[in-house]
């Protein structure tokens, strides 16, 4: 960094050579407004608000107007920002936004959070001048997630440049001209861009607003709020969930600069509505009569069940505990310290664990380093092997995005052109694109922006990983009966990630295929060897996938033998479904071999209703709790607000049970600290978990942190239907949060950060105030501890053997996973919002295939894999290789199928 | 007095392929093709002291050095003739078109050989319809004869001509917005840098050139840069051809030397006003220059010396203004031209114009208030350059700020009056 000092009405500042004025200006503390301008879209210079006044030298006395956004920081510039003049033109530029905008803030979602207030109450204008009608459009339905009322609209163009530059959308543009631009879809319509819940937080005022909060309206200032980790994939976004009257009202990005930036997936944002589902369980419940599970569970009380599990535990043979990777650490680790580590169960399938183990081994062996969303787009080369990432893991699809345009920035440096020059960048470099090469098995949303891709079984997949560990490292074993296409495709790929300055690979466990994530271990391996620091990013299926592969235990149907061998006859079954992870018959036999099965989970679904005692877990919303993301880092998540009837943690239920076990030296956990320390002392490579966030008797200067903003209304009113007594607030023993408007509502430790407000900034941008520079990392660092590092120097060594090629079989087909956004994930499906979008179970045949079956799209298919037997129509997929089939994972009431596997896919027969 | 630019007009439609060439047409082409070097050709344009035409009268041949060196494998680089005219009362680079297409043709075969382009492009008005069925014509002639295409007149260079018919938006005018509509973008101008000769069309080097300039370069090429020179009346070098539109006996174009004064442009050739009406005022350069009055009428026409009194060239079109004529409707008329075609990117330009002509309809339609004409001069400030994105409301400013200047009187009493006086 060059350092540059510029004197900012007449008082010098230190900043930096060639960066953006209005960047600079900001991280400074200024408050300049502005509306076109984003730190993540940066400078196009539409909207005009951002003026300054530069002055010549210390002489000059007139100075001339500029846009601090496309100004360049140079030594010496004297700048002013609030000369009368600029003042004016600012007030200017908001006067003419106003000649049209409805002035319905009162009414209008964003009220309260709408930069455009801000911006206008900084720049002072407050009169009425014009006579004008003002002009109205016709707004459009864009589906379940996003509100639309053009009218507000300022034309700052932010959200097109988001939707359609940023996050690769085609279906939202701007038409017309003059001071009649529409900005929308070219017809009524879903959004299809999963990244589409963004335009409420990049439009500066209500255009675009939550369609899922109007439903449950509340403002900003009577929201409570914590901040939180995303539960809807092993990405592990920070987010803000907002609560009111018990109910969560939505989700707003939480700015960590290390992983998701200033954006979320639509999953992540719209996915909570789960919490305030019908089917929550918000009781404890009881089976009466317990041989043969006839009768229905009962709602009984919690001393009742707690009661009879004492009798259970104590006098049974050993129970034994199923966890889940979509529970907390503090929840899996008490369930393991409730059963011992040697009856503890991750909850995964055997397939899946194999797989995790397998991505916990190459993130801790090396050589290659896992790498965070932010460094993802740093990386000038990516080679994707395997995963459909747009659906697995869509934050990490949006960072591959913006990964290619390393390629124009390096261009437009060359012309020196500043890179947050947005419009000249992309003209200079004509949008030119590093090298992407994805090798999945059907087509996937980012093969738009791909320098090659290549559709595939598993092992070919995998065999093209080899083969490019091959080219570059002739040590690497060499791929033997591969076709001239896949050597040319190989060497191609092998170049680009040897001509590159940070190589990435991308991989996971999505294609269910251990060969895969060792191919892409290897590639990044023989790229160490060659000289290179190569990433690697393994995308994993959900928020606690790494934390519970870390604690470690067996596979389920290690469980299920235990209890179907009569060696245990209890089990305990933690925040899992097993319907969704194994087959429907097993885990049927399994219940009927336990004798008691007890179920602690948020949600009635198939697991629940065979329970013979059954707890309501609390949810993210209403538990703390520490997650590992595919990235290893470990992220503290707060609850919101407290858990209702009589819903709690998990790990507290579990606590319970062990006293009611009566188990002896139980350790004395009051806090989820307590867990986490426990858990830091028998889990070696969670140790420093204890790091991850402030303690729970952390004060700023003596202080809780508020969960509830300073102008937080009607707390004195809202239970006076049932008492006009205000009841006291809820204590929170668990952390420094406070479920109170009361406490320190200045800047507190990042991870306790729960909004961002700041005098004169009410709407997200806000968030500038909270970073040491504008668009870069939270002051004080940025929350979230890595805990997955590989030992260093290691050396790379390969694998003896390279799958064999693909060859297809006789009458049988290849069922591979495909999977879906909206849909394939358990809580989330259950929004009403994500259920809109998601599709119906299908079965994905190459038109080819079909045609040799003979059906069309949408005719019903019959596919047998081992034993399961389902119909389901058929979907046609042109990218899918012949021979393979693609069976839709997770959605609606389909049944576990392990794939990938071989089955038999026939046309459907009358009846089915 | 020589007239190179028109010399070759007919009325009965312009000349074919051979008649042109039996006028001396291609000459120059062949000359430069089998005798001159492209640094040549530049020098030469730049000793004429050729000065853009459409508008902005930038030094054609510095423009042309601009363009960076030319080596064998950095291509392709586009050459784009823009024949957008869409400036109120200009009509000068239709009447090239419509009369001597080769002319254009040549021009530009040897400006792109001047700047080794490959690709040329004539970006044409959608109202051109007649200069686009002439120019179609005499393109395929061109191809034809070898003027275009590969091996041009057998030598090694080879220029691809094609035109492009605008879909018709004044902001064209803008060289960085006629990329981005050719590109299939949005017609919004980009800031510089980069300049349009290092990343113009498809990020590839590009010159731009208006079409009565390209239409002098054969001239130039075929007599000399001491001969151009001598044409004008001025340091500019070279003929004009200006307009003249309003309430004049004879309104029309003409080619004169550059800098011929104003009065001789507005009494001798468009033989002075009709009887009956007076002198107002006038817009020198296209509806986006300033009102000059009866005191400057005497001003040669020609770049620097209108710089001097504060308008500026233009595109050489001059609007006269009668007394028989309100100035609020002529100034409603312009604005509302300008508030349709600005391009809609930046909030002064978009709200600002609108908000301008729609005072301006209250004024002239009696619903006038105190306190319009403030907002007006304000607007003539705000909407000024650094402060705008682009030229556009700089430009329809012009008019504007000097006509709250020479016609103040006429505003007030249509304001005073709620009526306008000439209906």
């Amino acid at each position: 960094m060059i350092v540059a000092t510029i004197h900012i009405d007449n008082k010098p500042y230190e900043v930096q050579e060639g960066d953006n004025l209005l960047s600079a200006c900001l991280s400074l503390g200024f408050d300049i407004p502005y509306f076109c301008w984003h730190p993540a879209l940066h400078s196009v210079g539409s909207c005009r608000l951002c003026a300054v006044k530069n002055f010549r030298n210390e002489e000059d006395t007139r100075g001339h107007i500029v846009m601090s956004c496309m100004t360049a920081v140079c030594d010496g510039m004297r700048i002013s920002v609030k000369d009368p003049e600029v003042l004016e033109f600012r007030a200017s530029v908001i006067e003419w936004l106003m000649l049209h905008h409805p002035h319905d803030c009162p009414v209008c979602d964003e009220g309260g959070e709408c930069h455009l207030q801000d911006m206008t109450v900084m720049t002072g204008h407050n009169y009425r001048r014009t006579r004008m009608r003002k002009r109205t459009f016709r707004n459009q339905e864009l589906g379940p997630f996003i509100y639309h009322e053009m009218n507000r609209c300022i034309q700052c163009y932010r959200c097109v440049r988001f939707y359609r530059k940023y996050a690769g959308g085609r279906d939202l543009d701007v038409s017309g001209i003059h001071n009649h631009l529409y900005y929308g879809r070219f017809e009524d319509g879903t959004l299809e861009s999963e990244f589409s819940g963004n335009l409420v937080e990049i439009c500066p005022t209500g255009v675009f607003t939550d369609k899922t909060l109007r439903k449950h309206f509340t403002r900003k200032w009577d929201l409570q709020t914590a901040p939180s980790v995303c539960v809807h994939c092993g990405a592990g976004c920070n987010t803000i969930p907002g609560e009111r009257y018990g109910k969560l009202r939505r989700i707003l990005n939480r700015y960590n600069h290390e992983v998701n930036g200033y954006f979320l997936c639509d999953r992540g944002r719209f996915g909570y509505e789960f919490v305030n589902s019908d089917r929550r369980i918000r009781r404890a419940h009881l089976r009466p009569g317990t041989s043969d599970r006839s009768a229905e569970l009962e709602p009984s009380s919690k001393e009742a069940v707690v009661a009879s599990l004492e009798g259970i535990l104590a006098n049974g043979k050993r129970p034994i505990g199923i966890g889940s990777p979509r529970a907390s650490l503090e929840a899996n680790f008490a369930l393991r310290s409730l059963v011992g580590p040697d009856r503890f169960y991750t909850g995964m399938p055997e397939s899946e664990s194999a797989l995790v183990s397998l991505v916990l081994e190459t993130l801790t062996c090396g050589p290659a380093v896992s790498v965070s969303l932010r460094e993802v787009e740093l990386c000038d080369a990516v080679l994707v092997l395997g995963e459909d990432v747009p659906n697995t893991s869509p934050r990490l699809a949006l960072s591959l995005r913006q990964s290619v345009r390393r390629r124009s920035l390096k261009i437009a440096d060359k012309h020196c052109i500043p890179l947050w020059n947005d419009r000249a960048v992309r003209k200079v470099s004509q949008e030119a694109k590093s090298p992407l090469f994805l090798a999945t098995v059907a087509a996937t949303r980012l093969d738009d922006i791909s320098a090659a891709t290549f559709n595939g079984t598993p092992d070919e997949i995998a065999r093209l990983g080899y083969a490019v560990a091959h080219e570059l490292d002739p040590a690497a074993p060499p791929v033997e009966g591969s076709t001239s296409e896949e050597h040319v495709l190989a060497a191609c790929i092998a170049g680009a990630l040897k001509a590159a300055e940070r190589p990435l690979v991308v991989s996971g466990t999505g294609c269910g295929s251990e060969a895969v994530i060792i191919a892409a271990a290897q590639v990044a391996a023989a790229l160490h060897r060659v000289g290179k620091t190569a990433g690697l990013s393994l995308c994993v299926p959900e928020c606690n996938t790494l934390g519970v592969g870390l604690i470690g235990g067996g596979h389920l149907e290690a469980a299920f033998k235990e209890v179907t061998s009569g060696a245990a006859d209890t089990v305990v079954i933690l925040e899992n479904d097993l319907f969704r992870r194994a087959d429907a018959k097993l885990v049927a036999e399994f219940f009927k071999a336990a004798t008691h099965v007890i179920a602690i989970d948020h949600l009635f679904n198939q697991t629940a209703s065979h329970a013979d005692l059954l707890l309501p877990a609390a949810t993210f919303a209403e538990a703390d709790g520490t997650f590992i993301n595919a990235e290893g880092r470990a992220q503290r998540s707060y609850r919101v607000f407290p858990a209702t009837d009589e819903i709690r943690e998990s790990w507290r239920w579990l606590y319970e049970l062990m006293q009611a076990a009566g188990k002896t030296d139980l350790p004395l956990w009051t806090t989820p600290d307590d867990v986490c320390r426990s858990i830091a002392e028998s889990i070696d490579a969670l140790k420093p978990l204890g790091q991850v966030a402030p303690p729970a008797d952390f004060r700023v200067a003596g202080l809780k942190i508020p969960r509830q903003p300073h102008r937080y209304s009607g707390r004195t009113a809202m239970t006076a239907q049932v008492s006009v007594h205000e009841p006291a607030p809820a204590r929170d023993a668990d952390s420094a949060l406070a479920f109170s408007m009361e406490g320190f509502h200045g800047h507190p430790p990042n991870a306790l950060l729960d909004r961002y407000w700041a005098p004169g900034w009410n709407s997200v941008q806000a968030l500038n105030k909270f970073q040491s520079e504008v668009g870069g990392p939270l002051r004080g660092g940025d929350p979230g501890i890595r805990v997955l590092e590989p030992a260093p120097d290691r050396e790379a060594t390969y694998p003896e053997s390279v799958p064999e090629a693909f060859s297809p079989r006789a009458g049988e087909r290849l069922i591979v996973p495909l999977y879906h956004v909206f849909g394939s994930e358990e809580l989330s499906a259950v929004s009403p919002g994500i259920a809109e979008r998601s599709p119906g179970p299908y079965l994905g045949l190459s038109p080819d295939d079909a045609e040799s079956i003979g059906v069309d799209e949408g005719r019903n298919v019959r596919l047998t894999v081992a034993d399961v037997v389902l119909v389901l129509p058929v979907r046609l997929i042109p990218s899918l290789p012949q021979g393979v089939t693609g069976l839709s994972v997770g959605l609606g009431d389909l049944p576990y199928v392990q794939v990938p596997a071989w089955g038999v896919v026939t046309r459907a027969k009358a009846g089915d | 007095m020589e007239r190179p630019l028109t010399r070759n007009f007919r009325p009965d439609g312009p000349f074919d392929v051979k008649e042109y060439e039996k006028a001396g047409g291609y000459e120059a082409l062949r000359k430069v093709l089998t005798g001159m070097s492209p640094k040549q050709v530049c020098d030469e344009v730049r000793a004429s002291n050729l000065r853009g035409r459409g508008g902005a009268g930038f030094p054609t041949g510095a423009k042309w050095a601009f363009m960076p060196p030319a080596n064998g494998e950095d291509r392709p680089r586009y050459l784009i003739v823009d024949a957008d005219e869409m400036e109120p009362g200009t009509f000068k680079d239709r009447l090239l078109m419509e009369g001597d297409p080769h002319q254009l043709i040549e021009g530009i075969v040897i400006g792109g050989f001047a700047v080794q382009a490959d690709v040329a492009y004539i970006f044409l008005r959608w109202e051109y319809k007649l200069a686009e069925k002439r120019l179609r014509k005499a393109i395929a002639e061109a191809y034809d004869s070898h003027y275009l295409g590969r091996n041009i007149l057998g030598t090694d260079f080879n220029l691809e001509l094609y035109l492009h018919v605008s879909a018709g938006r004044y902001i064209c005018g803008e060289g960085s917005a006629l990329v981005n509509s050719m590109e299939g973008k949005r017609a919004i101008p980009v800031a510089r840098p980069p300049q349009q000769t290092e990343s113009g069309l498809w990020g590839r080097p590009t010159l731009m050139n208006n079409v009565e300039t390209m239409c002098n370069v054969p001239h130039i090429v075929k007599n000399g840069a001491a001969w151009f020179q001598g044409l004008s009346v001025c340091e500019d070098g070279g003929t004009k051809i200006y307009g003249v539109s309003g309430k004049v006996k004879r309104p029309g174009a003409w080619e004169l030397p550059m800098g011929t004064p104003l009065r001789e442009i507005l009494e001798q050739h468009a033989g002075g006003m009709r009887d009956g009406v007076k002198f107002r005022g006038v817009l020198p350069g296209g509806a986006s220059t300033e009102f000059f009055g009866e005191e400057h009428l005497d001003v040669s026409m020609c770049f620097d010396s209108l710089a001097q009194v504060g308008s500026r060239l233009g595109t050489g079109s001059l609007i006269v203004l009668d007394d028989r004529t309100c100035p609020v409707g002529m100034l409603h008329n312009l604005e509302t031209f300008f508030a349709r075609e600005s391009c809609g990117w930046c909030t002064p330009c978009r709200e600002g114009l609108p908000w301008i002509a729609n005072i301006l309809k209250d004024i002239e339609e009696g619903r006038g208030q105190p306190g319009d004409l403030e907002i007006l001069e304000a607007h003539t400030r705000m909407l000024w350059i650094g402060r705008t994105y682009c030229a556009l409301a700089p430009g329809a400013m012009e008019p504007l700020k000097s006509a709250l200047r020479y016609f103040r009187d006429d505003f007030e009493r249509h304001i005073r009056d709620k009526r306008c006086p000439w209906r």
